[in-house]
């Protein structure tokens, strides 16, 4: 195993992600599978090359001016939340 | 004539002579699909009410000699694609209670175009699996074999089409989504440039990878499609200012002249012999139609399996961040915190494949971990670009199979990640390197009594999706692969 149990329940931490106790030992498993896998990249050899920026090399991120476009549909967009008052997204308390 | 086992191209064409009105085709696709999809598992939504009053505004616009070059003909797209007013589930728990409020650029410009929506088509999980049986709502089956998979994450597009229950469909391709489904049910299927049709409303999986394309039963149909699809969007950042070019008129370009490299990479031990020789008979029909061929090495391209599986999971985790049960999607039942909020919703919202990919994501871009894995990948990623530029420098086109192996059986590759991301070892290059790619029927290999479709994949330079679809037409000009119809849906 690549990957300790420790280290799995560290990224399900890290990810926000709740793995059930049942479900943890599969994970510990099949993510030390793939990080085997991918430890085949190791051996190729990279000096002097440059990692990909973007798949086609003469692109460059586009800017535009700095003013409003969209239209307010916060009504329209929170209609799919799951809990809303006034105009406000409704989460737990986070300051006691 | 059956109106379903017709093409894009033949259904407008009939529609602007007024042989059949978009009404009666409507009504025709939607009961072969009530008949039909549930068998195969196509479909998540049938927008049944919407598709009639699409028809019937695309009616009256035929009437008065009016209409765009799709005007009545109806289509499918992957559920993927936002649709204003529809549940857009991306075949998530997280997203079973979405409707999209707005709609995605690629669904915008096909209704422009006068296209009646059909439905929304199952899918892997967030397009993350190749066999769609990571779906939350369960394994799409592949039309020429119940008990097999027809490939993903866009398996249900290739499933409704391969049926003939949409004459074509939206598909999004990140590392092979369009191509392994349409090679494993006999259909066409393109992944354009990465840039050349936009992003906007497509939910995203690996931004730097994914692209947006069409599964149609021929080379003409993923012309008409393209050319209406692509072109620069600035709701898109990546979007690429290119002018469309007229992929229809462009079809005629004849083989001869044609310089074709055989990927000597791509014909390894992992091929089955049988799709194999398929394949060199495709190139040798190629060749007899006066393309030259000759053998090219792409070296790296072997690596293209693990840098996917660093890059991709990399963007998902932080692309899959969005879903937090606060402003859309699942959310758990009474959290203690909002820690537990986060947690558990994304816990119970998200499947087994996409938790994976997202915790593998995130180890390695974790602290300690980014050089080593991410940055790495980004370099070999780098080399498997040099590769296919050097070979672009002699060949117009590079050839090989799509898949490995004909449709497996439902669950024979579930239980091993790593054996299930090996169907993509030969599709995932296109991504990597940002090229345009389409996969096309090729043959047919039996098992257990079964034809099994083959399909052929063509990868071009940047841009080259003139050149990727003449080919394609011509071939499917001499060859009749591409008319066959499943068993039991003719």
């Amino acid at each position: 195993m690549s990957l300790t149990r420790a280290q799995v329940e560290a990224i399900a931490h890290l990810a926000r992600l709740e793995i059930t106790e049942a479900q943890m030992p599969v994970y510990v498993d099949s993510l030390s599978r793939i990080i085997d896998f991918v430890e085949h990249l190791s051996a190729a050899d990279t000096s002097g090359v440059e990692p990909m920026a973007h798949p086609l090399s003469d692109q460059v991120q586009r800017l535009r001016v700095d003013e409003v476009t969209e239209a307010d549909q916060h009504e329209k967009y929170q209609q799919n939340a799951p809990a809303v008052a006034a105009g406000l997204y409704l989460v737990p308390k986070v300051i006691e | 004539m059956s109106l379903h086992t017709l093409t894009v191209a033949e259904l407008a064409a009939g529609l602007r002579a007024r042989r059949f009105s978009s009404l009666d085709l409507t009504l025709h696709f939607l009961g072969r699909i009530e008949r039909l999809a549930p068998q195969l598992n196509a479909f998540v939504t049938v927008t049944a009410d919407r598709a009639l009053a699409d028809a019937r505004a695309a009616d009256e616009q035929l009437a008065r000699g009016e209409g765009g070059p799709l005007t009545g003909v109806p289509i499918a797209h992957k559920d993927i694609f936002c649709t204003d007013g529809i549940l857009t589930t991306c075949a998530s728990k997280m997203l079973s209670n979405f409707v999209a409020p707005y709609d995605a650029t690629v669904v915008e410009r096909w209704r422009a175009a006068g296209t009646v929506l059909l439905g929304k088509t199952n899918m892997d999980e967030f397009a993350m699996g190749s066999s769609n049986e990571t779906s939350f709502y369960g394994p799409v089956r592949n039309p020429w074999d119940p008990l097999r998979v027809p490939g993903g994450s866009s398996g249900g597009s290739a499933a409704a089409v391969s049926a003939c229950l949409a004459p074509a469909a939206s598909g999004t391709d990140t590392g092979g989504s369009i191509r392994q489904p349409a090679a494993l049910t006999s259909l066409t299927g393109l992944k354009p440039t990465y840039g050349r049709v936009s992003r906007y409303g497509m939910i995203a999986f690996a931004s730097s990878l994914d692209q947006g394309g069409v599964l149609t039963r021929s080379a003409e149909d993923a012309a008409l499609l393209l050319k209406l699809m692509a072109g620069f969007d600035r709701r898109d950042s990546t979007s690429v200012d290119v002018p469309v070019p007229d992929y229809v008129a462009e079809l005629v370009r004849p083989l001869a002249g044609l310089r074709v490299g055989v990927i000597r990479e791509f014909f390894d031990k992992g091929l089955e012999p049988g799709v194999g020789t398929l394949v060199q008979d495709a190139i040798e029909a190629l060749r007899l139609q006066g393309a030259t061929v000759r053998e090219v090495s792409l070296p790296a391209l072997p690596l293209s399996v693990p840098t996917y599986y660093v890059v991709a999971p990399a963007e998902c985790s932080s692309n899959l961040s969005r879903f937090d049960g606060v402003r859309f999607g699942h959310r758990c039942e009474s959290p203690r915190d909002l820690l537990d909020l986060y947690k558990r919703s994304r816990g119970e919202g998200f499947g087994d494949e996409v938790k994976r990919r997202i915790m593998t994501g995130t180890y390695v871009l974790s602290a300690g971990y980014y050089d080593a894995y991410y940055l790495k990948a980004q370099k070999v990623r780098q080399l498997i670009a040099a590769d296919f530029e050097r070979a672009f420098r002699d060949v117009d086109v590079v050839i090989g199979p799509t898949a490995p192996t004909p449709a497996f059986e439902l669950g024979a590759k579930t239980s091993d990640p790593i054996t299930m991301y090996l169907n993509d070892i030969y599709t995932i290059g296109a991504n990597l390197a940002g090229l345009p790619a389409i996969s096309i029927p090729c043959g047919f290999v039996n098992e257990g009594g079964r034809d099994l479709p083959v399909g052929m994949q063509l990868v071009g330079p940047h841009f080259s999706e003139s050149r990727l679809l003449s080919v394609s037409h011509q071939y499917q000009r001499i060859t009749e692969w591409h008319r066959r119809v499943p068993p039991g849906y003719a």
